[in-house]
């Protein structure tokens, strides 16, 4: 039983200026999985989400998300970002920049007043709506982020390196409502840099220099590496590059 | 409209920085309101001394209403107050010929006292005339020629020559700065690309900015306009609406240039590199100096700046009287200037997102 597929990457190379930042992508995510990528920072993971939501332009191969070729206004409405870094206005509350991006998504008036609120609860920020972002903590304004990239029910969502500066009990309720989401037939693909956190992911991919050097679940690339840890398991295939396994 | 979402928020978030609110309404009151003191308070008298004897009578008298007057026994002791400070020139009258001697440090000092003894020449010789009878006795002389004004006139001060220039300035000034780091900081804190991944388009984001800006600009025009023609009471020869939507032109352009350049700044600092570029030679060349006798390349640079248009088109409606019908043409390049500098805008936005 495969289902449908989300996005596909063929064969995706993206250069900036005379630096190879991604090379010879191929990936693909189906209908209701959380997808992690896994990699040390500066490995490419935040240019592969941004090129996924469209918003870079590569240099060869190409994207496609939800059977439509990216970029594209109209799949774009489809997709909730998180980015890696908190992109928030800060001299606006917390409710007036869900309300802002809202109406991007065509949300208005009441509806869109009540999906605030209800997206504000889901990341426990309903009593902190009124205040400006300005006053918010690191982690307060990690959930303001997630809630903004969920307002419009997104049904392909991309965060990137959600849980950076957030506590551990919080980053547990994140990935609480990821599985939740997925279970509801959302597809998730989330970057961290975090091995254990990378675990939680339906499949992972792991990226090291621009490259995917391995896709499976947790369990077949530790398998196939013969290792205990993720973390041993990642430095088998950087190691072992010939053993890739897609 | 996903445009007046944009324009929403941008007012939300404007409205709530008093500073900047601040700067946009009293920065250009307080700087026009302190230039108005300076430009007007220039009509001193001029120090001049008299020294020694052999000065006509008639000369010292009638000198003595355009000038302070001091007598000084000698030539030495006149040179020692030049030197000190305390005249700005001294006169000497030797075998009934004038002699003159000015500070000359300063131009417009300098310029003060050679007009007002050339004023008490052409006096004196109509005064000589009359006393050489060849003039019938009882004859009326006018003592000073009849002089009309096409435009303006006799009480028109410095300042309320430069006032269209300096208000159209001010405007442009400010708007720039604002929508420039404004602009910029959308940038900077992420957030364009962040609304960039959303169903946005380009053309929304900049129009967004136009008329969220928009509102303040059109605010801020006012507050000047309303200033500088009943606050510091400069003259408008012509209607207030035509000044506000020449005032509006020049605004548009300027938001439009700012949010256009931001996109070429890195930071504030960088942005502000474009200050001595872009708006200080429109300052000089549109007009506050006369470009007549100017190099062509000043005068022809002096035609691609929008202030320039700007400043002309103020001028003619507010010192000459014109209607906006008259001024079509400086009026129409400005909206030009405008509609340009936004599709610019939305065409370098593609650094961000292709569509």
């Amino acid at each position: 039983m495969t289902k449908e597929l989300v996005v596909e990457v063929t064969g995706l190379k993206q250069q900036f200026g005379k630096t190879l930042v991604l090379d010879k992508i191929n990936f693909e995510t189906r209908r209701g999985e959380i997808v992690g990528l896994l990699g040390p920072s500066g490995s490419g993971k935040t240019t592969l989400v941004k090129n996924i939501v469209g918003m870079n332009n590569p240099n060869q191969g190409e994207v496609i998300v939800l059977n439509t070729k990216m970029p594209s206004l109209e799949v774009v409405k489809r997709i909730g970002y998180m980015a890696q870094a908190d992109a928030l206005y800060d001299d606006l509350s917390g409710l007036d920049n869900l309300l802002f991006f809202a109406s991007l998504y065509d949300l208005k008036g009441k509806v869109a007043k009540k999906r605030a609120v209800e997206v504000l609860t889901l990341v426990h920020l309903e009593n902190e709506g009124k205040k400006l972002v300005h006053n918010y903590s690191g982690g307060m304004k990690r959930r303001l982020s997630l809630a903004i990239a969920l307002i419009h029910e997104p049904e392909l969502l991309i965060l990137d390196e959600p849980t950076v500066g957030t506590d551990p009990l919080l980053r547990k309720e994140f990935w609480l409502e990821f599985a939740r989401l997925r279970d509801l037939g959302a597809t998730v693909i989330i970057t961290t840099h975090v091995m254990d956190e990378a675990e939680h992911c339906d499949r992972l991919g792991l990226i090291r220099d621009g490259k995917i050097i391995a896709m499976g679940t947790p369990t077949e690339l530790k398998q196939r590496a013969g290792q205990v840890t993720l973390e041993d398991t990642f430095l088998y295939y950087v190691t072992n590059p010939k053993e890739v396994v897609l | 409209m996903k445009t007046f979402a944009v324009a929403k928020r941008l007012i939300k978030q404007i409205g709530g920085d008093k500073r900047t609110i601040g700067l946009l309404f009293l920065a250009p009151v307080f700087a026009l309101f302190l230039l108005s003191i300076i430009l007007t308070a220039g009509t001193a008298k001029p120090n001049i001394d008299l020294v020694g004897g052999g000065v006509p009578t008639h000369f010292a008298e009638t000198l003595k209403k355009d000038a302070k007057i001091t007598l000084r026994q000698n030539e030495a002791e006149a040179i020692i107050a030049l030197q000190e400070g305390k005249s700005d020139a001294f006169i000497i009258f030797k075998n009934n010929l004038l002699v003159m001697t000015i500070e000359g440090a300063d131009p417009t000092l300098s310029k003060l006292v050679l007009a007002t003894i050339s004023k008490e020449l052409t006096e004196n010789m109509y005064f000589n005339l009359m006393l050489s009878s060849q003039f019938p006795a009882g004859s009326q002389l006018s003592l000073q020629p009849e002089i009309k004004y096409l435009y303006g006139s006799q009480t028109l001060s410095n300042f309320d020559a430069m006032a269209p220039l300096l208000m159209g300035f001010f405007i442009f000034f400010f708007v720039f700065l604002i929508a420039g780091v404004s602009f910029l900081r959308e940038r900077i804190s992420g957030t364009l690309d962040r609304i960039l991944a959303t169903p946005l388009k380009r053309s929304e984001i900049v129009m967004g900015y136009f008329f969220g800006f928009g509102v303040f600009v059109t605010l801020q025009t006012l507050i000047i306009q309303l200033f500088m023609v009943y606050g510091l009471q400069v003259p408008n020869a012509g209607s207030f609406w035509s000044v506000l939507v020449i005032n509006l032109l020049l605004a548009a352009g300027s938001l439009s240039l700012g949010t256009l350049l931001s996109a070429f700044a890195k930071n504030e600092f960088q942005l502000f590199q474009f200050i001595p570029l872009v708006i200080v030679p429109q300052i000089l060349f549109s007009g506050i100096f006369d470009l007549r006798e100017a190099p062509i390349w000043v005068k022809s640079l002096s035609k691609i700046f929008p202030m320039t248009y700007g400043a002309e088109a103020l001028r003619d409606i507010m010192i000459r009287g014109y209607n906006l019908v008259d001024v079509w043409i400086p009026a129409l390049i400005m909206l030009g200037y405008a509609l340009l500098f936004i599709v610019l805008n939305i065409l370098v936005l593609k650094k961000y997102r292709r569509i």
